[in-house]
């Protein structure tokens, strides 16, 4: 609209709105006044609805784009989680697997502790004593009595609670009848503690022609008793390979 | 003076009564809202003109709200709905603008 139309019309436009405002409502003002009641009414509806909740104004296609959107979120989602669930379940097989690991060389560790004598042991066995007033018994019926202990099975020998006998272990006889053990004296009487099957280890020393026998026909004494609860204490020294290397 | 009181009386209403719009109404109402608005600057103009007709208010808001129903109707038939509706919102929002201008221009000579 060109602008000098509307110059002349200014004061008239004001007096129209001053009219409007304060005569007496027309007939068509009640008419525009119910129309105006809708358009108010649709109005806060529109925008109450608006506000109540982000996805009633959405149409239908954006409604579906949304919802493809939302699917291939998660999709992917499900699929990390696959991922991720895998992932752990490889490091817990690898820990497990780790722990077997440590498991075992804690057991072999032990083993390898108790063949040397490098640590306290406890469990069933025998306490053989061997009383010889005349000090007849010998480093050799002592290796003897070692060995038969040894064939029953006995996992830990300790002599006099002192020596732990072990595989480098060597029994000789000292000036004046004593009996020296890894080079350590052994005082009468002997006093030999080993862990293994009791009754097996029993056996060994009273059959036939066994230490007892032998013990006697020296002119001494053995007394067994077999326990359920015995202590090795007694340490042997632990000895690093000087000479011989494993070969591969 | 009669038609602000309506406007008034309309919002009140809306506010206290807290009306849900129905599911086929919705995608129809805002468009029909600013469709009415248009009407409602178009008459206000015409009437600082000196050519209000309240005959012509009533058909135009009338006709203005049902058309402007009526292209979004056929638009969602048509799959364009959503394009439609933002070029009805465009062209109304554009009459809406002139309308104002013309008012402005009445009322302050400006």
């Amino acid at each position: 609209m060109p602008e000098h139309d509307a110059a002349p019309d200014t004061a008239k436009a004001w007096a129209r709105v001053r009219h409007a405002l304060t005569g007496r409502p027309s007939r068509g003002q009640w008419v525009v006044a119910a129309l105006f009641v809708l358009l108010g009414f649709a109005a806060v509806t529109q925008v109450r609805s608006t506000n109540d909740d982000a996805y009633t104004g959405m149409r239908r296609d954006e409604l579906v784009t949304l919802l493809q959107t939302l699917d291939g979120a998660d999709e992917r989602l499900t699929q990390q989680r696959a991922e991720l669930s895998a992932t752990q379940r490889n490091l817990q097989q690898d820990s497990e697997r780790n722990q077997a690991a440590v498991e075992e060389t804690r057991r072999a560790a032990d083993a390898l502790a108790i063949l040397a004598g490098t640590v306290p042991v406890q469990g069933p066995g025998v306490v053989i004593t061997v009383e010889d007033p005349d000090e007849t018994v010998g480093a050799s019926t002592l290796l003897n009595a070692i060995e038969e202990l040894r064939d029953a099975g006995a996992e830990a020998i300790q002599v006099n609670g002192v020596v732990r006998v072990v595989a480098q272990s060597y029994v000789t006889d000292a000036s004046g009848g004593n009996v020296r053990i890894d080079g350590r004296e052994v005082k009468r009487p002997f006093v030999i503690e080993a862990i293994g099957d009791s009754h097996t280890l029993d056996q060994a020393v009273v059959f036939r022609g066994g230490l007892a026998d032998q013990v006697e026909a020296l002119g001494g004494e053995v007394n067994v008793e077999q326990t359920d609860a015995l202590e090795v204490t007694a340490l042997a020294e632990e000895r690093e390979a000087e000479y011989a290397r494993p070969a591969r | 003076m009669i038609a602000v009181l309506g406007l008034v009386v309309g919002i009140a209403l809306g506010l206290v009564f807290q009306p849900t719009v129905p599911a086929g109404l919705q995608p129809y109402l805002p468009i029909a809202v600013v469709a009415a608005l248009d009407a409602v600057f178009g008459a206000i103009r015409a009437y600082l003109d000196g050519r209000f007709d309240d005959k012509v208010f009533v058909v135009s808001f009338i006709s203005n709200v049902l058309i402007a129903a009526l292209i979004v109707f056929v638009g969602d038939q048509l799959g364009v709905g959503s394009q439609l509706s933002t070029g009805v919102i465009v062209v109304l929002g554009i009459r809406i603008f002139s309308n104002a201008a013309a008012i402005r221009r009445h009322l302050f000579h400006a």
